[in-house]
């Protein structure tokens, strides 16, 4: 489904990703791991418009999208919520979710039929399926970071994605937070048949529910494989797991 | 098409309002009429900027350009062609737009401040050509005893015409900033780089909002000239750009009506301490302090915030 090949990117003769190379298929959820600044952000970013690679392609169900804007690449079908918090402060939990299905039903330039009572019924099923819509009335700004994390996952579900690219999901998350955002994950890929790409930081976490991980050193894919073939590349021991712990 | 729009307690309120503003002529001396219209004319053109700068987040730092383009092209068409005067009310809002747009195309591609700077040069640029061009408009005169279609000539007329082309405006403009537009228009001011992630052309986006505003600074101009009979330079100078900027802060520019209030306040200071004295600006100075300091959402904005507790946290701006 997504196929990215020797991407690059250099910030100011800084290489953040320097061969990056990626196999997404239908259906599977895939974890990229890495240490700081490995460029697993950059790599994200890269993929969904945001930053614009130096070198490299990105396949998109056959089609290469590198060099497309954001807007357009989100329409083919591509989701990105993103690692630090950014949502529509002053707007409702329920509005925030409400612009990503009005633009996805492409409503965005409609001028005078009231918002109120468009996309309700889709809203509420997202808000219900994340476990927001006891705040829906609330505005997103007042909302503690965990819930917040969540309400970044239903914008982007808003727009009813068919790869949906998770930065850091569960990042500055308390445990409990954690584990209903795994569950989210799981159900969402389960229930909704979506294509999830994350990356994380917890071991334990990623090697339960990835089908499938990706590690990334210094900008560059050591592997991609499953957790087992991980978990013993030599390569990826020395670089990562420190040979043998787990964090 | 209003269902929906507004709840039946705002209704009654319009309604009261409309019947108070239509009976206000027969009781007022001539004096007041002029400054209701005025105040209309005024807070339609700061509800216009609004729709950009409050709803859409730009930093339109030189609205008055399209006040003055429209009063202008309306000025200009009733002096110097026979047509209709209907037509110099459609071309008015229309060539306000098209400046617009123009404008527009060149800002749009800067961000946040950089969009205001070159938006003030652009528009100062458009003054100065108002400014010089001695022939066609003036020049620093302006144009005076503008020939006023007889039938909204007069000042209760006028008073009449105006209220009602801005009742009009505000409700049109109330039904856009309520649309999935103006929904989109707001997710694009809070963060437009994720308005992009969700699928948003944030540029044309904005540039549509921008055309927009500029159609209804477009059509408070034309009214200003029905309700003057002249039109100068000074419309378009920079520094009354910022004078509309300042209601839209004064009213509260995250409310629909704030700028209106605002305009409202400004205009009635103007008339009154200009009475007194000549440095009306350095109360208006005073007051941008205090408004910065004490109601940094505004008049409105406050008093929603005390009444509703919809804007519970403060909300702060990245960058």
């Amino acid at each position: 489904m997504l196929h990215v090949e020797t991407l690059q990117k250099s910030f100011d003769g800084f290489m953040a990703v320097s061969d990056a190379n990626l196999i997404v298929n239908k259906g599977e959820i895939i974890a990229v791991i890495g240490p700081n600044g490995a460029g697993k952000t950059t790599l994200f970013k890269l993929i969904t418009g945001h930053l614009k690679p130096d070198n490299g392609k990105v396949y998109f169900k056959g089609e290469n999208i590198v060099g497309l804007p954001p807007y357009k690449i989100c329409k083919k079908g591509i989701s990105l919520s993103f690692q630090i918090v950014n949502i529509f402060n002053r707007l409702t939990v329920f509005e925030n979710v409400q612009v990503a299905i009005l633009s996805y039903q492409k409503k965005s330039l409609n001028l005078f039929s009231p918002a109120k009572k468009l996309a309700i019924k889709e809203t509420n099923e997202i808000l219900e399926n994340v476990g927001l819509i006891d705040k829906a009335d609330n505005i997103s700004g007042s909302l503690s970071h965990g819930d917040q994390k969540v309400l970044e996952i239903a914008i982007a579900l808003g727009n009813h994605p068919e790869l949906l690219i998770l930065d850091e999901p569960t990042a500055g998350l308390s445990p409990e937070e954690t584990s209903a955002t795994i569950e989210l994950i799981k159900r969402l890929n389960k229930d909704l048949g979506l294509t999830i790409l994350f990356c994380e930081h917890d071991m334990d976490l990623v090697f339960a529910i990835a089908d499938n991980i990706m590690v990334m050193q210094l900008g560059k894919t050591i592997i991609q494989g499953n957790s087992d073939e991980v978990r013993c590349n030599t390569e990826v021991q020395e670089a990562y797991l420190g040979g043998g712990s787990d964090t | 098409m209003f269902k929906g729009l507004i709840n039946r307690f705002s209704f009654s309120f319009l309604i009261g309002f409309t019947i108070l503003f239509l009976i206000l002529p027969h009781f007022l001396p001539r004096f007041y009429i002029y400054f209701f219209s005025l105040i209309f004319v005024t807070g339609l053109l700061a509800t216009s900027l609004n729709m950009v700068l409050g709803y859409g987040g730009m930093y339109q730092f030189h609205h008055a350009v399209f006040y003055g383009v429209g009063a202008y092209t309306f000025a200009l068409m009733l002096i110097k062609t026979n047509l209709s005067p209907i037509f110099a009310f459609i071309a008015a809002p229309i060539a306000s737009a098209i400046i617009g747009l123009i404008m527009g195309l060149i800002c749009v591609r800067l961000s946040k401040l950089y969009f205001g700077m070159l938006q003030i040069s652009l528009g100062s640029l458009v003054w100065a050509i108002v400014f010089r061009w001695y022939s066609f408009t003036g020049g620093d005169n302006g144009i005076h005893g503008i020939p006023i279609p007889s039938i909204i000539s007069s000042t209760s007329k006028a008073y009449y015409f105006t209220f009602i082309i801005t009742l009009i405006s505000l409700i049109v403009m109330y039904m856009i900033v309520n649309s999935p537009f103006g929904r989109i228009f707001q997710a694009i001011r809070d963060n437009p780089e994720r308005s992009e992630a969700i699928g948003v052309n944030v540029k044309r986006h904005q540039l549509i909002g921008l055309v927009i505003a500029a159609f209804f600074g477009g059509i408070a101009g034309t009214l200003f000239v029905v309700v003057e009979g002249s039109v100068f330079p000074d419309l378009m100078f920079w520094t009354f750009s910022l004078e509309i900027l300042i209601m839209c802060l004064l009213g509260g520019w995250f409310t629909f009506l704030g700028p209106f209030l605002g305009a409202s306040i400004i205009v009635t200071l103007r008339t009154v301490i200009g009475i007194y004295t000549e440095y009306w600006t350095l109360v208006l100075g005073i007051i941008l302090m205090l408004l910065i300091f004490f109601l940094p959402e505004g008049v409105l904005g406050y008093f929603t915030e005390k009444y509703k507790g919809r804007f519970k946290t403060p909300i702060v701006n990245k960058e």
